[in-house]
Protein backbone atom coordinates (compact mmCIF):
# COMPACT_ATOMS: atom_id res chain seq x y z
CA UNK A 1 0.00 0.00 0.00
CA UNK A 2 1.26 3.32 -1.21
CA UNK A 3 2.19 5.81 2.06
CA UNK A 4 3.47 4.45 5.55
CA UNK A 5 1.30 2.51 7.41
CA UNK A 6 0.25 4.89 10.39
CA UNK A 7 0.36 3.08 14.01
CA UNK A 8 -1.16 5.67 16.08
CA UNK A 9 -0.51 4.71 19.96
CA UNK A 10 -3.32 2.99 21.25
CA UNK A 11 -4.86 0.57 24.08
CA UNK A 12 -6.00 -3.37 23.60
CA UNK A 13 -10.23 -2.91 24.61
CA UNK A 14 -10.71 -6.35 24.45
CA UNK A 15 -14.80 -6.63 24.86
CA UNK A 16 -15.80 -9.79 26.01
CA UNK A 17 -19.03 -11.19 25.20
CA UNK A 18 -22.06 -8.87 26.60
CA UNK A 19 -19.41 -6.86 28.75
CA UNK A 20 -20.56 -3.70 26.45
CA UNK A 21 -23.82 -4.50 28.20
CA UNK A 22 -22.27 -3.19 31.59
CA UNK A 23 -21.84 0.19 33.57
CA UNK A 24 -18.96 0.59 33.26
CA UNK A 25 -18.98 0.42 29.06
CA UNK A 26 -21.72 2.49 29.58
CA UNK A 27 -19.36 5.17 30.55
CA UNK A 28 -17.68 4.91 27.06
CA UNK A 29 -21.14 4.57 25.06
CA UNK A 30 -23.85 5.85 26.51
CA UNK A 31 -25.73 3.80 23.76
CA UNK A 32 -23.92 0.30 24.61
CA UNK A 33 -22.43 -0.14 21.54
CA UNK A 34 -19.24 -1.29 19.65
CA UNK A 35 -17.28 0.05 18.30
CA UNK A 36 -16.80 3.27 20.41
CA UNK A 37 -13.67 5.37 20.58
CA UNK A 38 -12.48 7.39 23.49
CA UNK A 39 -9.69 10.03 22.94
CA UNK A 40 -9.68 11.78 26.69
CA UNK A 41 -12.92 12.95 27.76
CA UNK A 42 -14.10 12.78 24.41
CA UNK A 43 -16.34 9.73 23.31
CA UNK A 44 -17.77 8.52 19.97
CA UNK A 45 -19.77 6.15 18.55
CA UNK A 46 -20.78 4.54 14.98
CA UNK A 47 -18.07 3.06 13.07
CA UNK A 48 -18.22 5.74 10.13
CA UNK A 49 -17.92 8.84 12.30
CA UNK A 50 -15.48 6.97 14.06
CA UNK A 51 -12.99 6.36 10.97
CA UNK A 52 -13.57 9.46 9.64
CA UNK A 53 -11.91 10.99 13.02
CA UNK A 54 -9.50 9.13 12.97
CA UNK A 55 -8.40 9.83 9.15
CA UNK A 56 -8.61 13.61 10.43
CA UNK A 57 -6.64 13.39 13.68
CA UNK A 58 -4.25 10.88 12.33
CA UNK A 59 -3.83 12.67 9.09
CA UNK A 60 -3.61 9.76 7.04
CA UNK A 61 -2.93 9.24 3.08
CA UNK A 62 -5.47 11.29 0.93
CA UNK A 63 -6.70 7.97 -1.03
CA UNK A 64 -8.51 6.70 1.98
CA UNK A 65 -10.88 9.85 2.40
CA UNK A 66 -10.04 11.93 -0.90
CA UNK A 67 -9.62 15.78 -0.40
CA UNK A 68 -10.50 15.84 -4.03
CA UNK A 69 -14.74 17.04 -3.84
CA UNK A 70 -15.92 14.57 -6.25
CA UNK A 71 -13.72 11.49 -4.81
CA UNK A 72 -14.81 13.01 -1.39
CA UNK A 73 -18.63 12.38 -2.66
CA UNK A 74 -18.60 9.32 -4.24
CA UNK A 75 -17.15 7.74 -0.72
CA UNK A 76 -19.84 9.41 0.95
CA UNK A 77 -22.11 8.33 -1.28
CA UNK A 78 -20.68 4.35 -0.33
CA UNK A 79 -20.68 4.88 2.89
CA UNK A 80 -24.38 5.99 3.19
CA UNK A 81 -25.79 3.54 0.61
CA UNK A 82 -23.95 0.80 1.95
CA UNK A 83 -25.95 0.75 5.31
CA UNK A 84 -29.10 -0.10 4.45
CA UNK A 85 -27.81 -2.36 1.78
CA UNK A 86 -24.56 -4.53 2.03
CA UNK A 87 -24.61 -4.06 5.65
CA UNK A 88 -28.35 -4.72 6.66
CA UNK A 89 -28.36 -7.32 4.28
CA UNK A 90 -25.07 -8.84 4.82
CA UNK A 91 -25.84 -8.60 9.06
CA UNK A 92 -29.32 -10.13 8.36
CA UNK A 93 -27.63 -13.38 6.41
CA UNK A 94 -25.44 -13.74 9.31
CA UNK A 95 -28.04 -13.39 12.11
CA UNK A 96 -30.02 -15.40 10.41
CA UNK A 97 -27.97 -18.45 9.74
CA UNK A 98 -25.15 -17.80 12.05
CA UNK A 99 -25.67 -16.25 15.05
CA UNK A 100 -29.29 -17.42 15.93
CA UNK A 101 -28.88 -20.59 15.55
CA UNK A 102 -26.02 -20.31 18.43
CA UNK A 103 -28.27 -18.32 20.35
CA UNK A 104 -30.98 -20.74 20.17
CA UNK A 105 -29.47 -23.87 19.58
CA UNK A 106 -31.44 -24.62 16.33
CA UNK A 107 -31.98 -23.11 13.15
CA UNK A 108 -34.16 -21.18 11.50
CA UNK A 109 -36.67 -22.09 8.97
CA UNK A 110 -34.51 -22.88 5.26
CA UNK A 111 -36.63 -20.33 3.33
CA UNK A 112 -36.00 -17.66 6.11
CA UNK A 113 -31.94 -18.19 4.82
CA UNK A 114 -32.95 -18.68 1.40
CA UNK A 115 -34.80 -15.40 1.65
CA UNK A 116 -32.17 -13.58 3.43
CA UNK A 117 -29.09 -15.12 0.95
CA UNK A 118 -31.59 -13.13 -2.03
CA UNK A 119 -31.77 -10.44 -0.59
CA UNK A 120 -28.21 -10.36 -0.40
CA UNK A 121 -27.85 -10.86 -3.72
CA UNK A 122 -29.51 -8.48 -5.23
CA UNK A 123 -27.52 -6.00 -3.35
CA UNK A 124 -24.05 -7.77 -4.54
CA UNK A 125 -25.27 -7.13 -7.67
CA UNK A 126 -25.85 -3.50 -7.25
CA UNK A 127 -22.77 -3.23 -5.36
CA UNK A 128 -20.73 -4.47 -8.52
CA UNK A 129 -22.60 -2.41 -11.18
CA UNK A 130 -23.19 1.07 -9.56
CA UNK A 131 -20.42 0.76 -7.20
CA UNK A 132 -17.13 -1.11 -8.27
CA UNK A 133 -18.11 -1.05 -11.98
CA UNK A 134 -14.74 -1.81 -14.00
CA UNK A 135 -12.17 0.20 -11.47
CA UNK A 136 -9.60 -1.16 -9.23
CA UNK A 137 -11.44 0.27 -6.63
CA UNK A 138 -14.55 1.89 -5.70
CA UNK A 139 -13.32 5.46 -5.71
CA UNK A 140 -10.94 5.03 -8.53
CA UNK A 141 -7.47 3.13 -8.39
CA UNK A 142 -6.25 3.49 -4.49
CA UNK A 143 -8.48 2.23 -1.91
CA UNK A 144 -10.39 4.04 0.45
CA UNK A 145 -12.56 4.03 3.70
CA UNK A 146 -15.31 2.82 1.06
CA UNK A 147 -13.52 -0.51 -0.06
CA UNK A 148 -12.60 -0.77 3.64
CA UNK A 149 -15.87 -1.11 5.00
CA UNK A 150 -17.38 -2.87 2.05
CA UNK A 151 -15.03 -5.45 2.39
CA UNK A 152 -15.07 -6.30 6.13
CA UNK A 153 -19.36 -6.27 5.71
CA UNK A 154 -19.08 -9.01 2.95
CA UNK A 155 -16.86 -11.28 5.66
CA UNK A 156 -19.80 -11.75 7.89
CA UNK A 157 -21.85 -13.55 5.83
CA UNK A 158 -18.52 -15.34 4.38
CA UNK A 159 -18.35 -16.44 7.90
CA UNK A 160 -21.54 -17.56 8.25
CA UNK A 161 -20.50 -19.49 5.24
CA UNK A 162 -22.06 -17.97 2.64
CA UNK A 163 -19.10 -17.95 0.29
CA UNK A 164 -20.44 -15.10 -1.57
CA UNK A 165 -17.19 -14.44 -3.62
CA UNK A 166 -17.40 -17.71 -5.34
CA UNK A 167 -18.96 -17.19 -8.17
CA UNK A 168 -18.47 -13.37 -8.36
CA UNK A 169 -15.02 -13.41 -9.44
CA UNK A 170 -14.93 -9.48 -10.02
CA UNK A 171 -15.32 -9.29 -6.72
CA UNK A 172 -13.20 -11.94 -5.88
CA UNK A 173 -10.38 -10.00 -7.70
CA UNK A 174 -11.41 -6.50 -5.43
CA UNK A 175 -11.20 -8.29 -2.67
CA UNK A 176 -7.79 -9.72 -3.28
CA UNK A 177 -6.13 -6.14 -3.71
CA UNK A 178 -7.91 -4.51 -0.33
CA UNK A 179 -6.34 -7.56 1.44
CA UNK A 180 -2.91 -6.25 -0.48
CA UNK A 181 -3.43 -2.80 0.34
CA UNK A 182 -4.19 -3.07 3.60
CA UNK A 183 -1.86 -5.98 4.54
CA UNK A 184 -2.50 -9.34 4.00
CA UNK A 185 -1.76 -10.45 7.63
CA UNK A 186 -3.20 -7.74 9.24
CA UNK A 187 -6.37 -8.41 7.46
CA UNK A 188 -6.41 -12.19 8.52
CA UNK A 189 -5.87 -11.11 12.22
CA UNK A 190 -8.42 -9.17 12.21
CA UNK A 191 -10.69 -11.92 10.76
CA UNK A 192 -9.42 -14.64 13.16
CA UNK A 193 -11.96 -14.28 15.65
CA UNK A 194 -15.83 -13.95 12.74
CA UNK A 195 -14.39 -16.65 10.92
CA UNK A 196 -13.96 -18.85 13.78
CA UNK A 197 -17.35 -17.57 14.92
CA UNK A 198 -19.02 -21.00 14.30
CA UNK A 199 -17.26 -22.37 17.52
CA UNK A 200 -18.64 -20.08 19.83
CA UNK A 201 -20.76 -21.97 21.80
CA UNK A 202 -24.15 -20.48 23.83
CA UNK A 203 -22.93 -21.09 27.25
CA UNK A 204 -20.23 -18.56 26.72
CA UNK A 205 -22.54 -15.94 27.36
CA UNK A 206 -24.64 -15.12 30.25
CA UNK A 207 -28.14 -16.34 30.73
CA UNK A 208 -29.66 -12.96 30.96
CA UNK A 209 -28.22 -11.45 27.68
CA UNK A 210 -28.83 -14.58 26.13
CA UNK A 211 -31.97 -13.80 25.77
CA UNK A 212 -31.94 -9.89 24.95
CA UNK A 213 -29.64 -10.59 22.28
CA UNK A 214 -32.21 -13.62 21.00
CA UNK A 215 -35.25 -11.61 20.91
CA UNK A 216 -33.46 -8.70 19.32
CA UNK A 217 -31.57 -10.57 16.98
CA UNK A 218 -35.66 -12.74 16.27
CA UNK A 219 -36.66 -9.10 15.72
CA UNK A 220 -34.23 -7.68 13.61
CA UNK A 221 -35.21 -10.85 10.79
CA UNK A 222 -39.01 -10.77 10.92
CA UNK B 1 -26.30 24.05 -16.94
CA UNK B 2 -25.30 24.36 -13.87
CA UNK B 3 -26.34 23.17 -10.36
CA UNK B 4 -29.62 20.85 -10.66
CA UNK B 5 -31.41 19.01 -7.69
CA UNK B 6 -33.78 16.44 -8.09
CA UNK B 7 -36.43 16.55 -5.32
CA UNK B 8 -39.48 15.73 -4.13
CA UNK B 9 -40.55 17.60 -0.82
CA UNK B 10 -42.78 14.59 0.21
CA UNK B 11 -39.56 13.01 0.83
CA UNK B 12 -37.49 14.07 4.12
CA UNK B 13 -33.71 13.73 2.44
CA UNK B 14 -35.23 15.97 -0.37
CA UNK B 15 -36.29 18.48 2.41
CA UNK B 16 -33.10 18.59 4.18
CA UNK B 17 -31.24 19.40 0.81
CA UNK B 18 -33.95 21.67 -0.53
CA UNK B 19 -33.60 23.65 2.90
CA UNK B 20 -30.51 23.52 3.17
CA UNK B 21 -29.30 24.97 -0.25
CA UNK B 22 -32.06 27.58 0.29
CA UNK B 23 -30.96 29.01 3.52
CA UNK B 24 -27.80 29.27 2.44
CA UNK B 25 -28.59 30.64 -0.77
CA UNK B 26 -27.14 27.93 -3.19
CA UNK B 27 -28.07 28.85 -6.66
CA UNK B 28 -29.75 25.84 -8.11
CA UNK B 29 -32.57 24.77 -10.46
CA UNK B 30 -35.43 22.81 -8.77
CA UNK B 31 -35.96 19.64 -10.90
CA UNK B 32 -39.59 18.69 -9.31
CA UNK B 33 -40.02 15.15 -9.09
CA UNK B 34 -43.62 14.13 -8.56
CA UNK B 35 -42.59 10.55 -6.45
CA UNK B 36 -46.36 9.10 -6.39
CA UNK B 37 -48.18 11.15 -9.44
CA UNK B 38 -45.13 10.46 -12.08
CA UNK B 39 -44.03 6.76 -11.25
CA UNK B 40 -47.51 6.18 -10.45
CA UNK B 41 -49.03 7.10 -13.54
CA UNK B 42 -45.97 6.20 -15.82
CA UNK B 43 -45.44 9.51 -17.60
CA UNK B 44 -42.60 11.31 -16.57
CA UNK B 45 -39.16 10.04 -17.77
CA UNK B 46 -36.91 9.26 -15.58
CA UNK B 47 -35.15 12.13 -13.08
CA UNK B 48 -31.92 11.66 -13.74
CA UNK B 49 -30.90 10.36 -16.86
CA UNK B 50 -33.76 11.32 -18.92
CA UNK B 51 -34.41 8.07 -20.71
CA UNK B 52 -37.93 8.10 -21.97
CA UNK B 53 -39.06 4.09 -20.99
CA UNK B 54 -41.99 3.61 -19.21
CA UNK B 55 -40.99 1.46 -15.95
CA UNK B 56 -41.93 -1.31 -15.16
CA UNK B 57 -41.75 -3.42 -11.64
CA UNK B 58 -41.16 -2.14 -8.63
CA UNK B 59 -37.21 -1.93 -7.50
CA UNK B 60 -37.65 -4.54 -4.21
CA UNK B 61 -34.47 -2.55 -2.55
CA UNK B 62 -36.46 0.18 -2.33
CA UNK B 63 -39.24 -1.36 -1.12
CA UNK B 64 -37.52 -1.17 2.02
CA UNK B 65 -37.73 2.43 2.40
CA UNK B 66 -39.01 3.57 -0.06
CA UNK B 67 -39.02 7.33 0.71
CA UNK B 68 -35.44 7.47 0.00
CA UNK B 69 -35.99 7.13 -3.44
CA UNK B 70 -33.99 4.56 -5.25
CA UNK B 71 -30.72 6.30 -6.38
CA UNK B 72 -28.70 4.85 -9.10
CA UNK B 73 -25.41 6.64 -8.15
CA UNK B 74 -21.91 6.14 -9.31
CA UNK B 75 -20.76 8.21 -12.45
CA UNK B 76 -22.70 6.76 -15.20
CA UNK B 77 -26.42 7.24 -14.48
CA UNK B 78 -27.59 4.78 -16.74
CA UNK B 79 -30.79 2.76 -16.26
CA UNK B 80 -29.67 -0.27 -18.59
CA UNK B 81 -30.37 -3.18 -15.81
CA UNK B 82 -34.21 -2.40 -16.40
CA UNK B 83 -34.71 -3.06 -13.16
CA UNK B 84 -36.15 0.72 -12.18
CA UNK B 85 -37.01 2.06 -8.72
CA UNK B 86 -40.61 2.64 -8.67
CA UNK B 87 -40.16 5.11 -7.31
CA UNK B 88 -37.75 7.28 -9.62
CA UNK B 89 -34.59 8.69 -8.20
CA UNK B 90 -34.35 11.33 -5.23
CA UNK B 91 -32.54 13.47 -3.82
CA UNK B 92 -30.11 13.48 -6.82
CA UNK B 93 -27.73 16.20 -7.47
CA UNK B 94 -26.48 16.88 -10.91
CA UNK B 95 -23.62 19.30 -11.29
CA UNK B 96 -22.44 19.63 -14.83
CA UNK B 97 -21.56 15.15 -15.26
CA UNK B 98 -21.08 15.00 -12.00
CA UNK B 99 -24.14 12.70 -10.56
CA UNK B 100 -24.68 12.10 -7.21
CA UNK B 101 -27.21 10.48 -4.49
CA UNK B 102 -27.59 9.86 -0.96
CA UNK B 103 -28.97 12.56 1.06
CA UNK B 104 -25.72 13.08 3.33
CA UNK B 105 -22.96 12.80 0.33
CA UNK B 106 -25.14 15.57 -1.53
CA UNK B 107 -25.65 18.14 1.76
CA UNK B 108 -21.99 17.24 2.51
CA UNK B 109 -20.89 18.13 -1.21
CA UNK B 110 -23.37 21.04 -1.29
CA UNK B 111 -21.43 22.31 2.29
CA UNK B 112 -17.68 22.05 0.77
CA UNK B 113 -18.49 23.39 -2.67
CA UNK B 114 -20.43 26.65 -1.91
CA UNK B 115 -18.39 27.13 1.29
CA UNK B 116 -21.21 27.30 3.74
CA UNK B 117 -20.99 28.59 7.59
CA UNK B 118 -18.71 26.25 9.59
CA UNK B 119 -21.47 25.22 11.93
CA UNK B 120 -23.01 23.58 9.48
CA UNK B 121 -20.10 20.90 8.81
CA UNK B 122 -17.75 22.17 11.84
CA UNK B 123 -13.73 22.06 11.05
CA UNK B 124 -13.42 21.31 14.52
CA UNK B 125 -12.79 17.72 13.96
CA UNK B 126 -14.47 16.36 17.32
CA UNK B 127 -17.65 18.51 16.48
CA UNK B 128 -17.52 17.11 12.82
CA UNK B 129 -17.45 13.85 14.49
CA UNK B 130 -20.28 14.59 16.30
CA UNK B 131 -22.60 15.33 13.41
CA UNK B 132 -21.12 12.35 11.63
CA UNK B 133 -22.30 10.60 14.29
CA UNK B 134 -25.42 11.54 14.50
CA UNK B 135 -25.79 11.15 11.14
CA UNK B 136 -24.94 7.58 11.40
CA UNK B 137 -26.67 7.00 13.84
CA UNK B 138 -30.28 8.59 12.68
CA UNK B 139 -30.53 6.06 9.53
CA UNK B 140 -30.91 2.98 11.78
CA UNK B 141 -32.84 4.66 14.50
CA UNK B 142 -34.76 7.97 13.46
CA UNK B 143 -34.97 6.39 9.60
CA UNK B 144 -36.22 3.03 10.43
CA UNK B 145 -39.33 3.93 11.69
CA UNK B 146 -40.35 7.50 11.19
CA UNK B 147 -41.24 6.87 7.25
CA UNK B 148 -43.39 4.41 8.18
CA UNK B 149 -45.95 6.09 9.92
CA UNK B 150 -46.73 7.98 6.37
CA UNK B 151 -47.04 4.52 4.46
CA UNK B 152 -49.19 3.15 7.58
CA UNK B 153 -51.49 6.09 7.43
CA UNK B 154 -51.71 7.09 4.41
CA UNK B 155 -49.43 5.63 1.42
CA UNK B 156 -50.87 1.68 1.85
CA UNK B 157 -54.09 2.16 2.09
CA UNK B 158 -53.87 4.63 -1.16
CA UNK B 159 -52.58 1.45 -2.80
CA UNK B 160 -54.43 -1.03 -1.30
CA UNK B 161 -57.90 0.70 -0.53
CA UNK B 162 -57.21 -0.46 2.76
CA UNK B 163 -56.59 0.92 5.96
CA UNK B 164 -54.26 -0.71 7.86
CA UNK B 165 -54.67 -2.50 11.75
CA UNK B 166 -53.83 -0.13 15.04
CA UNK B 167 -51.54 -2.48 16.14
CA UNK B 168 -49.23 -1.65 12.84
CA UNK B 169 -48.70 1.50 13.74
CA UNK B 170 -48.72 0.77 17.73
CA UNK B 171 -45.61 -1.04 16.81
CA UNK B 172 -43.65 1.80 14.89
CA UNK B 173 -44.90 4.80 17.57
CA UNK B 174 -42.92 2.24 20.30
CA UNK B 175 -39.84 1.93 18.13
CA UNK B 176 -40.06 5.82 17.46
CA UNK B 177 -40.19 6.17 21.03
CA UNK B 178 -37.15 4.27 21.87
CA UNK B 179 -35.51 6.26 19.25
CA UNK B 180 -36.85 9.55 20.32
CA UNK B 181 -36.05 8.96 24.10
CA UNK B 182 -32.04 7.66 22.94
CA UNK B 183 -32.27 11.20 20.94
CA UNK B 184 -32.71 13.34 23.47
CA UNK B 185 -30.55 11.55 26.02
CA UNK B 186 -27.45 10.69 23.91
CA UNK B 187 -27.68 13.46 21.24
CA UNK B 188 -29.41 16.44 22.05
CA UNK B 189 -29.29 16.38 25.75
CA UNK B 190 -29.36 19.93 27.39
CA UNK B 191 -27.91 21.53 24.71
CA UNK B 192 -29.40 23.89 22.28
CA UNK B 193 -28.80 21.79 19.47
CA UNK B 194 -27.21 18.78 18.28
CA UNK B 195 -23.57 19.57 19.07
CA UNK B 196 -23.85 22.73 21.03
CA UNK B 197 -24.79 26.24 20.32
CA UNK B 198 -25.24 26.63 16.75
CA UNK B 199 -27.54 24.58 14.01
CA UNK B 200 -25.74 21.70 12.15
CA UNK B 201 -26.88 19.23 9.27
CA UNK B 202 -27.49 16.74 12.27
CA UNK B 203 -30.51 19.31 13.42
CA UNK B 204 -31.22 19.69 9.97
CA UNK B 205 -32.07 15.93 8.74
CA UNK B 206 -33.44 14.73 12.17
CA UNK B 207 -36.14 17.63 12.01
CA UNK B 208 -37.44 16.95 8.35
CA UNK B 209 -37.51 13.22 9.63
CA UNK B 210 -39.51 13.82 12.67
CA UNK B 211 -41.94 16.24 10.52
CA UNK B 212 -43.26 12.97 8.72
CA UNK B 213 -45.31 11.59 11.27
CA UNK B 214 -46.21 15.18 12.19
CA UNK B 215 -47.91 15.41 8.52
CA UNK B 216 -49.75 12.14 9.17
CA UNK B 217 -51.43 12.60 12.48
CA UNK B 218 -48.95 11.52 15.02
CA UNK B 219 -47.67 14.64 16.54
CA UNK B 220 -44.56 13.50 18.36
CA UNK B 221 -43.32 16.92 19.57
CA UNK B 222 -46.40 17.14 21.56
CA UNK B 223 -45.50 15.50 25.00
CA UNK B 224 -42.34 16.31 24.31
CA UNK B 225 -41.43 19.63 25.56
CA UNK B 226 -37.77 20.11 24.93
CA UNK B 227 -38.14 18.63 21.40
CA UNK B 228 -40.68 21.02 20.57
CA UNK B 229 -38.24 23.31 21.69
CA UNK B 230 -35.86 21.93 19.93
CA UNK B 231 -38.07 22.05 16.86
CA UNK B 232 -38.76 25.70 17.40
CA UNK B 233 -35.32 26.43 17.36
CA UNK B 234 -34.20 24.50 14.11
CA UNK B 235 -37.18 26.10 12.62
CA UNK B 236 -35.91 30.23 13.90
CA UNK B 237 -31.92 28.84 12.23
CA UNK B 238 -33.30 28.17 8.51
CA UNK B 239 -36.36 30.49 8.69
CA UNK B 240 -39.57 30.23 9.46
CA UNK B 241 -40.87 30.67 5.82
CA UNK B 242 -38.61 28.40 4.00
CA UNK B 243 -39.14 25.31 6.95
CA UNK B 244 -42.91 25.58 6.26
CA UNK B 245 -42.68 26.30 2.72
CA UNK B 246 -40.50 22.90 2.47
CA UNK B 247 -43.29 21.26 4.81
CA UNK B 248 -46.57 22.75 2.29
CA UNK B 249 -46.53 18.84 1.25
CA UNK B 250 -46.28 16.69 3.91
CA UNK B 251 -48.67 18.96 6.36
CA UNK B 252 -51.30 18.77 3.27
CA UNK B 253 -50.72 14.80 2.64
CA UNK B 254 -54.20 13.87 2.77
CA UNK B 255 -54.54 15.47 -0.85
CA UNK B 256 -52.60 12.34 -2.06
CA UNK B 257 -55.70 10.28 -1.34
CA UNK B 258 -56.77 12.15 -4.18
CA UNK B 259 -54.63 10.98 -6.79
CA UNK B 260 -55.59 8.39 -9.17
CA UNK B 261 -53.57 5.59 -9.41
CA UNK B 262 -52.78 3.18 -12.52
CA UNK B 263 -55.25 -0.06 -11.20
CA UNK B 264 -52.38 -2.24 -12.41
CA UNK B 265 -49.83 -0.90 -10.48
CA UNK B 266 -52.31 -0.79 -7.73
CA UNK B 267 -52.28 -4.32 -7.99
CA UNK B 268 -48.82 -5.18 -8.87
CA UNK B 269 -47.70 -3.23 -5.56
CA UNK B 270 -50.12 -4.19 -3.07
CA UNK B 271 -48.59 -7.34 -1.86
CA UNK B 272 -44.97 -5.73 -2.07
CA UNK B 273 -46.11 -2.75 0.36
CA UNK B 274 -47.73 -5.41 2.68
CA UNK B 275 -44.35 -7.05 2.73
CA UNK B 276 -42.45 -4.15 3.63
CA UNK B 277 -44.79 -3.63 6.75
CA UNK B 278 -43.68 -6.90 8.36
Amino acid sequence: MSGRCVQPPTAELRVPVGEHRTEEFRKVNVLMKVPALRDGSFTLAESVAILMYLTRKFKTPDHWYPSDLQKQARVDEYLSWQQAHIRGKGSKLFVTKMLIPILTGQPLPPEKVEGATEELNVVLSQFEEKFLQDKPFIVGNDISLADLVALVELMQPVAAGYNLFEERPKLAEWRRRVEEAVGKQLFQEAHEEILNAKNVSADKIAPELREHFKQQLLKQVN
Amino acid sequence: MGLELYLDLLSQPCRSIYIFARTNNIPFEFKHVELFKDSVLGKKPAAASGAERPRTGPCLSCAEDPTSGCSTPGPSNSEGDGKISLLKKVPVLKDGDFTLAECTAILLYLSRKYNTPDHWYPSDIKKRAQVDEYLSWHHANIRANAPKTMWIKVLIPLFTGQPQPSEKLQEVMEGLSTSLKQFEERFLQDKAFIIGSEISLADLVAIVELMQPVGVGCDIFEDRPRLMEWRRRVEEAVGKELFFQAHEMILNIKELSNIQIDPQLKEHLAPVLMKMLK
